[in-house]
């Protein structure tokens, strides 16, 4: 009976260790490497929250995808290229301060939209691939940005300040400089606690987006996502309109993470007009897999968790590096490497349990024909 | 002006034909109000393609829709789509679950009917964003189950629920629909235990009792005289019976299922005799063997082949025929022993058994079949080249290995011609070709590979009445001349009768019995129903 009890216990340790690998698998690295690193915790703590701060609202963009089966959407760059022009115009109204972030997330949606049913389409053509055609599409769709800001901004569409226009008279230049609107949210209602300093209102706004998020679960729409993630055919049978559906969900991540991209430049303080938005679904992606979410289920805490886990990571694997190696581009090299080793891991585990589930059926007929067997048996004896 | 007379549901003439193929031929069906009506017939019989036009499904507009007229209360009605069917009441119960596995059972019942709450954001931005009700959820799921009488937990989720209460699920949907006046059950009890059963049974009568008409499909003849107080039995797309139940008893059923002209019985006696070299060496013996294949799942079969005989596997769709086969070849997960010619076969490596000179024609001609995408000399030569070496031409002792284009050709066109595969030429591509002549190559294929033992597995599915026959030809002049055994598979009793030495009937994943193809079609219809599950 005890024994029974001490295994059931063993068996679910195991499961919890399965099914949390990835997490804990970098709460080791990370304890670890705070150490090495020798920062201080103020200063890690500090960190953190500023990363948090900036990164948070993006990576809730990926989650309405994932609740509507459409894995993770790595088109989410999409959202963050609206985002890039939008402050563009701002930059170049030269309105600044809280009034140029709103300003930049209104002109950001319509953008975002357009953008956003495009991906939508196209992913409604190539289902059960959505990850791979989103990542593509991302590059796609960043010829065209290419072509907008570095050919069309100045022809076509007026631009007139010439800090921000490249000094042949077209196009944007490499940096467009944000430092009038540099931490204007993060800095509203700032509080420091204990030497950290918490971006009251960024965090206040990733709140009700969390809250939205909630909600939305909750709304009919929310509903119909939830059944099209599960099973399409289903969901159609019923009457449920999947491919708006679907289109819906991306539209909705593309503008949230255009809103994302908002807060995390006027955090940083600047745009690198041609790299900013290469990178940052990558990223984002990654610390959501930190978290232990997995291409069919995340969370809000495994955005959290995500974001601290693969932050703090960030922050002290350089210095880290550096200790032990004497070379500080080990560090930076690691952090890289490990981004994509972690995308990669959560894509094989994906597929891996889905095939265990087959198997667990094939040894449930295994198990019925035994007992059968010994069912037989002593009916003989 | 006898709207109060006219009966709930009226099909009068219907016909439909798939691509020239007549399936079925002036079905007329009348039901009242309360109605349960047993539907049954063996596989192919018309069932299914007559509760897909009663439904509107997308497939039979797509080939071509059909004639006849149904009318629902006297009144003539036209469904373009399954939707058009659900608001005139008719709710139907598929073979395959139509359940969302993360959702609880509550919010299956109300998928898509959920009762909504308005709130600001909905009144902006449209009704999708109005909240759902969780209470009333609750509440109309509650209602439904209690209607239907069999309590299932409502906040279940569908993933976690034994198979039998996903069933009762879906039943509850269906009468969660407050127009329900008709429900299709498709072989509801398949997946039931004994006791899920009778109550099953039990809340078909209280349907029936509020007046619901119930079209009540099934394998287990017992159930229908249990509960309906009317019987149709199908048999090549004709309604062959149409009595009260209490007229009639389960062999009389059995009877009308099965027997074509009960005295056109069976094989040829002189296919029999006529072979000598049917030893009694076994040349394969399985034993428990479980095989995973979904939706024909095998049990326990133990089963032995003898050298130089053609073994038929029957049984209805659904029981496990075609899971043998493909547990045996490798294609799907499987347990047990499997001995040919002595030696032990691992099972899950299909190398091995082509390596033992096994050879499969399988039931998925598109899947595994073929090479779609290319040339018939290339599907005929291909499982031979790669597996025996056949077909090449070596060079430099071995090391470099050519293909022997006009030995490939030349087998290819002997093919051709044996099994008059109508075609343009040995070049053109497998998907180019009409589902018989598919099959055809999936033969000659399997022939090419000369093996030692050839599984073939529904060989006729979808291929015309001429393309039939010369395929069964092709396999007894193949058993015959070459002395291969065969195994082969099929829904079709008759076809195997024809051909086979022997026939195995698989009935709920087992062996229910094996009978000598001179056996009576009653025999054999019982065996096919005896464990059906």
């Amino acid at each position: 009976m005890k024994n029974e009890n001490s295994n059931g216990f063993g068996k679910k340790l195991k499961t919890f260790l399965a099914s949390n690998s990835v997490p804990i698998m970098f709460i080791l690295i990370c304890a670890v490497c705070i150490p090495i690193s020798g920062f201080s915790i103020s200063y890690l703590l500090n960190e953190i929250v500023t990363r948090m701060g900036r990164n948070i609202f993006l990576i809730l963009a990926l989650l309405i995808p994932i609740m509507a089966g459409m894995g993770l959407n790595f088109g989410m760059t999409l959202g963050a290229m609206a985002a890039e022009i939008a402050l563009i115009f701002v930059a170049d109204l030269q309105i600044w301060g809280i009034p140029g972030v709103i300003l930049a997330m209104i002109f950001s949606i319509p953008i975002s939209i357009v953008l956003g049913i495009v991906c939508g389409k196209i992913l409604n053509r190539s289902k059960g691939r959505e990850m791979i055609t989103s990542y593509i599409i991302s590059y796609f769709i960043n010829g065209i940005y290419q072509l907008v800001v570095l050919y069309m901004m100045g022809p076509i569409i007026p631009i007139k300040h010439s800090s921000i226009k490249l000094p042949r008279g077209y196009g944007i230049r490499n940096t467009v400089s944000l430092l009038n609107m540099r931490r204007c949210l993060d800095n509203v209602f700032a509080v420091t606690v204990g030497g950290v300093k918490i971006p009251v209102l960024t965090f206040i706004l990733i709140g009700l987006l969390c809250l939205f998020i909630i909600w939305f679960r909750k709304t009919k729409l929310g509903q119909d996502m939830r059944a099209v993630g599960q099973d399409m055919e289903v969901a159609r049978d019923a009457g449920i309109d999947v491919e708006k559906t679907r289109v819906i969900s991306i539209v909705m991540s593309t503008v949230l993470a255009g809103f994302g991209m908002v807060i995390y430049l006027q955090n940083m303080g600047n745009i690198a007009t041609y790299s900013s938005h290469s990178q940052i679904g990558m990223f984002c992606i990654a610390a959501l897999l930190v978290g232990g979410a997995s291409v069919e289920k995340a969370s809000i805490g495994n955005v959290f968790l995500g974001v601290i886990l693969f932050h703090t990571m960030f922050i002290v694997a350089p210095s880290a590096g550096a200790k032990i190696t004497g070379d500080s581009m080990i560090g930076e090299y690691f952090r890289v490497f490990v981004s994509y080793a972690v995308i990669t891991v959560a894509l094989v585990m994906y597929e891996t349990k889905k095939r265990r589930e087959k198997g667990k059926l094939g040894a449930q007929l295994q198990e019925d024909q035994e007992a059968e067997e010994k069912k037989a048996k002593e009916a003989k004896a | 002006m006898t709207d109060a007379k006219a009966p709930l549901l009226e099909m009068r003439n219907i016909k439909k034909s798939f691509f020239g193929n007549q399936v079925l031929a002036d079905i007329n069906i009348t039901l009242n109000e309360g109605d349960v009506l047993g539907l049954c017939g063996e596989n192919g019989a018309g069932k299914s393609t007559l509760m897909k036009i009663l439904f509107g499904m997308d497939v039979i507009r797509d080939t071509g829709g059909f004639e006849g007229d149904i009318l629902i209360n006297g009144e003539k009605v036209t469904f373009d789509t399954p939707f058009d069917a659900l608001n005139a009441g008719i709710g139907m119960v598929h073979q395959e679950f139509s359940l969302i596995p993360g959702f609880t059972a509550a919010e299956n019942i109300v998928l898509n009917r959920e009762p909504v709450k308005k709130n600001i954001v909905s009144e902006v931005f449209g009704e999708r964003l109005n909240t759902l009700d969780y209470n009333e959820v609750t509440g109309r799921a509650e209602k439904a189950i209690s209607k239907m009488g069999f309590s299932i937990d409502k906040d279940m989720v569908i993933s976690d629920m034994p198979v039998g209460h996903m069933q009762f699920t879906e039943i509850a949907r269906e009468l969660s629909k407050d127009n329900l006046k008709l429900l299709i059950l498709d072989e509801p009890t398949a997946v039931l235990t004994e006791k899920e059963a009778e109550a099953l049974l039990e809340s078909i009568k209280r349907m029936s009792e509020k007046g619901i008409a119930v079209i009540f499909i099934t394998h287990r003849l017992q159930e229908i005289l249990t509960v309906c107080n009317k019987v149709v039995v199908m048999r090549d797309g004709l309604v062959v019976k149409d009595i009260p139940a209490k007229d009639t008893n389960i062999r009389e059923i059995t009877r009308a299922m099965v027997g074509r002209n009960v005295d056109m019985n069976a094989a040829p006696a002189d296919s029999i005799e006529n072979k000598t070299d049917v030893s009694t060496d076994i040349i394969m013996s399985i034993r428990k063997l479980w095989v995973d294949m979904p939706g024909e799942i095998v049990r326990n079969v133990n089963l032995d082949v003898k050298k130089g005989e053609i073994l038929g596997i029957g049984g209805l769709a659904g029981q496990g025929k075609l899971g043998i086969p493909n547990g045996v070849m490798g294609l799907h997960e499987a347990g047990g022993t499997v001995t040919f010619n002595g030696e032990e076969i691992p099972l899950n490596n299909p190398r091995k058994c082509l390596d033992s000179d096994i050879a499969f024609v399988s039931e998925n001609r598109r899947g595994v079949g073929l090479l779609l995408d290319e040339s018939l000399e290339w599907n005929i030569a291909f499982p031979a080249m790669q597996v025996q070496g056949k077909f090449l031409k070596n060079y430099l002792g071995g090391l470099i290995k050519w293909r022997d284009e006009d030995a490939i050709r030349k087998i290819t066109e002997k093919y051709i011609n044996e099994l008059a595969i109508k075609c343009t030429g040995p070049e053109q591509k497998a998907k180019e070709l009409s589902g018989g002549n598919q099959q055809k190559i999936c033969l000659a294929k399997a022939f090419a590979f000369e093996p030692k033992f050839l599984f073939v597995s529904e060989p006729t599915r979808g291929i015309d009445v001429g393309a039939k026959a010369l395929v069964l030809d092709a396999l007894k002049r193949f058993n015959k001349e070459s002395g291969i055994t065969i195994v082969m598979v099929s829904s079709e009793l008759e076809e195997l009768r024809s051909v086979c030495d022997r026939i195995a009937i698989v009935s709920g994943g087992r062996i229910s019995g094996i009978l000598p193809a001179s056996a009576s079609s009653e025999d054999f219809g019982m065996l096919m129903v005896s464990q059906v599950k």
